[in-house]
């Protein structure tokens, strides 16, 4: 960097200090940061103030490693992402009004601006890059995670199997239930699956459409659906909606279901008397 | 007292995002489950009608007086290619997209007041609304 803004910052370090520091406080509750200590706060905008000054001297055009660690460390803890970049962009506005105020030449003045610009835009960039990269890792990673638990068939008695769905159904996860309905039934030689809609919030018409579907593939396949954990209130909202989920047997509970499952298979459940 | 929120509807998760706080009024209202479950489903309905033909819309979700009535408004608002003959999206079974063709009709079933205003080509407006008994 120019060696003149160098020592023109360095002279003014003191009033960009204050500035940067009295319009820090104003933007906390944008960041939401009310809820920490006036302490930390303070020394983590000095640690920020401090790693910016650093910048400026070694004179880099991408976050060295320290302010990285800084922004990884901050995420960590739950700050936002504009907590740094909202710092970063104060700090420029501040500095370009020092150097303004330094008189120079309108040529001159622009320089200046054009190479704060192209310093500090990489920074802000790279900073939201990283994060946003490591955004996209966590979601996609808790994407495989929550598809592995999506849509289990587990075989319960010999020719009896049991598909628990807990959660929102969306089309991706209804295309995994037709698959694995499919494939277990065939695999596991099921002759009766009950699929247990207990943990489904809300049964609207696509979600009913669905089962349908899945109920009429299995039926093709030689196995029979039966849809149990059918609570009261999402009874009422199937009937207020006109579904006819009549192809299939419903039940209540998953024992009901179950008792009529063996009943199917021609067996049954018996006390055993002492 | 003022409740009210709003969502914007772009993707699938955004149905639930509309539901969940569609069903946090509810229950601040004073709705009982069976009623919850009502709402929550007309709003998914709704919602996903938004998401399914309009793309992007909004489904905004807010308290209501009439008199000594108290009762939780649904509006969702989208500026998609709105519907060509109302009368037969109100029928049982009819559908574009090999749904079931329950939903409009299904919602107007579940609420109290329903309200559809819709012109070719420039968008939907739906308003319903469910009284606290």
């Amino acid at each position: 960097m120019d060696k003149l803004i160098i020592q023109i910052l360095n002279e003014s370090r003191e009033r960009i200090y204050s500035r940067w520091m009295d319009e820090m406080e104003r933007a906390r509750e944008d960041h939401r940061l009310q809820s920490i200590t006036d302490a930390t706060y303070e020394d983590t905008n000095n640690e920020l103030f401090e790693i910016i000054y650093t910048h400026i001297e070694q004179n880099v055009h991408r976050p060295t490693e320290r302010m990285t660690e800084f922004a990884e460390r901050l995420l960590k803890v739950g700050w936002r992402l504009s907590y740094i970049t909202q710092g970063l962009q104060t700090f420029r506005r501040i500095i370009l009004a020092v150097l303004l105020d330094a008189n120079h030449s309108s040529e001159k003045v622009f320089n200046m601006y054009d190479e704060i610009d192209r310093w500090i835009d990489p920074i802000i960039n790279q900073l939201i890059n990283e994060s946003s990269k490591n955004w996209e890792n966590t979601v996609s990673i808790q994407k495989v995670a929550l598809q592995e638990l999506s849509a289990p068939l587990i075989p319960v008695f010999e020719n009896i199997s049991v598909m628990p769905l807990i959660g929102t159904i969306d089309t991706e996860r209804a295309k995994l239930i037709m698959e694995n309905l499919l494939t277990g039934v065939i695999k596991h030689r099921s002759q009766v699956v009950l699929i247990d809609i207990t943990g489904v919030p809300v049964v609207d018409t696509m979600v009913a459409h669905h089962i349908i579907q899945a109920a009429e593939a299995v039926r093709l396949v030689g196995a029979q659906c039966i849809l149990v954990g059918i609570r009261p209130e999402i009874a009422q909202t199937i009937v207020n909606l006109g579904i006819d989920l009549g192809q299939f047997p419903t039940k209540s509970t998953l024992f009901k279901g179950m008792k009529t499952a063996l009943e199917m298979t021609k067996r049954q459940m018996i006390d055993l008397d002492e | 007292m003022n409740i009210q929120s709003c969502v914007e509807v772009r993707n699938e998760w955004d149905i639930v995002k509309a539901r969940q706080s569609g069903r946090n009024i509810a229950k601040e209202l004073g709705f009982g489950t069976v009623d919850q479950a009502r709402i929550t489903t007309a709003i998914s309905e709704l919602a996903r009608n938004i998401y399914l033909y309009a793309g992007k819309g909004e489904v905004t979700i807010e308290r209501t007086e009439a008199g000594s009535k108290l009762g939780l408004k649904i509006i969702a608002a989208d500026s998609g290619p709105g519907i060509k003959d109302i009368r037969r999206v109100m029928e049982d079974g009819f559908t574009t997209s090999g749904g079931l063709g329950a939903g409009l009709p299904g919602v107007k079933r579940l609420m109290d007041e329903f309200t559809i205003d819709s012109k070719e080509n420039e968008g939907t407006n739906i308003t319903a609304i469910k009284w606290l008994r």
